[in-house]
């Protein structure tokens, strides 16, 4: 190679790797700000405070949905299966909200350590398959993302 | 040995042997598109959970693909151009541009109707949506660097840094989903593990996803030869190709 091409080469590479170190110690500073939400182990671990806007992201627990017949009120139960959080809310939920479903809610903490949140999104799973081969994997207990299959699953990151 | 890569920084050669490759690739491109979307869209099953909606991966996935692979080779060949100042390297990156702001867009548009009536929402700022956002941005910049400076070469020189440079948003998001909590699912495909799909689906998408590569390379050779013609307008052998 010729030295003014390597020379050019040399220049590239170190532009490439200069920038590269400093987006990583960006990066790395904003790590939790770039976190779409906290588990409720943070939660219980006290790092938010009542009335704080922010993200709570967990799996609904089997049996803990409780709707009015009257308005829209919901009530259920987030878990990352190391702690549980009650949660609120009055809205319309996304199609894909279901117990044993990851869910993400924003809103705060009131005093009572209940979540009221004002908005309730689905986090679908990375899993596809055709209706009669979940019914399959149902019977046979081997379903990714159910509650006894947590551990085969990314569903829900603490 | 290296002699015969020489042949590829020769226009003319680029030129004719672009023109007799590009329609092979148009027309299997047409033909894997139309297979694939039948068997995405017709013949395989719903999905669990989702029913028809899921169907939106069968060009979601492919276009997000290949947004990231249009923007390694559009990086690639302007670090060839920086340090090679291999003039071919240069239209290749500058032809790569719009396709894959488009493949970007895509994915970007079809993530956000897929988002609406599955997550509940068309948009949210984590890190997946917004570093594949970014990636839109920097196509666009770079195609409007290109244009801003009325220097050619140096317009060439400034826009190649660019696009180097900015390829360090590319493992950002590939990785996204790994490094922090997204609302954006987990890859279904890696390399590595087994696809969390069925094979009825997988099959389909697998097909989207080369013809996706298709209409890309059959893209970019159309465009390349329009912009060698554009830069050796004045050479004698376009001249004389263009007279039969």
């Amino acid at each position: 190679m010729k030295p003014k091409r390597k020379q050019r080469l040399i220049l590239v590479s170190l532009m490439v790797a200069g920038v590269a170190l400093a987006v990583t110690f960006g990066l790395i500073a904003f790590n939790q700000n770039i976190m779409l939400f906290q588990s409720p182990s943070d939660v219980a671990a006290g790092n938010m405070e009542a009335g704080q806007r922010f993200r709570i992201g967990g799996m609904v627990v089997d049996g803990s949905v409780q709707r009015r017949d009257t308005n829209l009120d919901v009530q259920f139960s987030l878990t990352d299966h190391a702690s549980t959080v009650p949660v609120t809310y009055n809205g319309i939920l996304p199609d894909l909200f279901r117990e044993g479903q990851g869910i993400v809610a924003l809103g705060k903490l009131d005093d009572k350590g209940v979540f009221v949140a004002s908005e309730v999104l689905a986090k679908h799973d990375e899993n596809y398959m055709p209706p009669e081969v979940a019914e399959a994997l149902e019977k046979a207990g081997k379903m990714p993302g159910t509650a006894a299959n947590y551990g085969n699953t990314t569903l829900v990151q603490p | 040995m290296f002699k015969w890569i020489h042949r590829f920084g020769s226009p003319p050669f680029v030129y004719r042997l672009s023109g007799r490759i590009a329609p092979v690739l148009g027309v299997l491109c047409l033909i894997l598109m139309l297979t694939g979307l039948y068997l995405g869209l017709v013949v395989a099953p719903a999905d669990y959970e989702q029913g028809d909606s899921y169907r939106i991966i069968f060009v979601h996935v492919p276009a997000a693909w290949m947004s990231m692979f249009v923007y390694v080779v559009m990086a690639v060949s302007s670090a060839i151009f920086l340090i090679w100042k291999m003039k071919l390297a240069d239209i290749v990156a500058q032809a790569s541009a719009p396709i894959g702001a488009s493949f970007t867009f895509i994915a970007l548009m079809s993530g956000s109707l897929w988002g609406k009536p599955m997550w509940g929402t068309w948009w949210v700022w984590d890190a997946r949506l917004t570093s594949e956002l970014l990636l839109l941005f920097l196509y666009l910049g770079y195609i409007a660097l290109r244009n801003a400076i009325e220097h050619p070469q140096l317009a060439a020189r400034t826009a190649a840094i660019l696009a180097v440079v900015g390829v360090v948003n590319i493992p950002i998001i590939h990785f996204s989903v790994d490094w922090w909590n997204t609302l954006h699912q987990p890859a279904t495909i890696t390399k590595f593990d087994k696809p969390s799909m069925h094979p009825s689906m997988l099959k389909p998408l697998l097909i989207m996803v080369v013809a996706f590569q298709l209409l890309y390379f059959y893209n970019l050779l159309v465009r390349v030869r329009s912009g060698i013609l554009q830069r050796e307008k004045r050479a004698a052998w376009v001249a004389k190709e263009l007279e039969n």
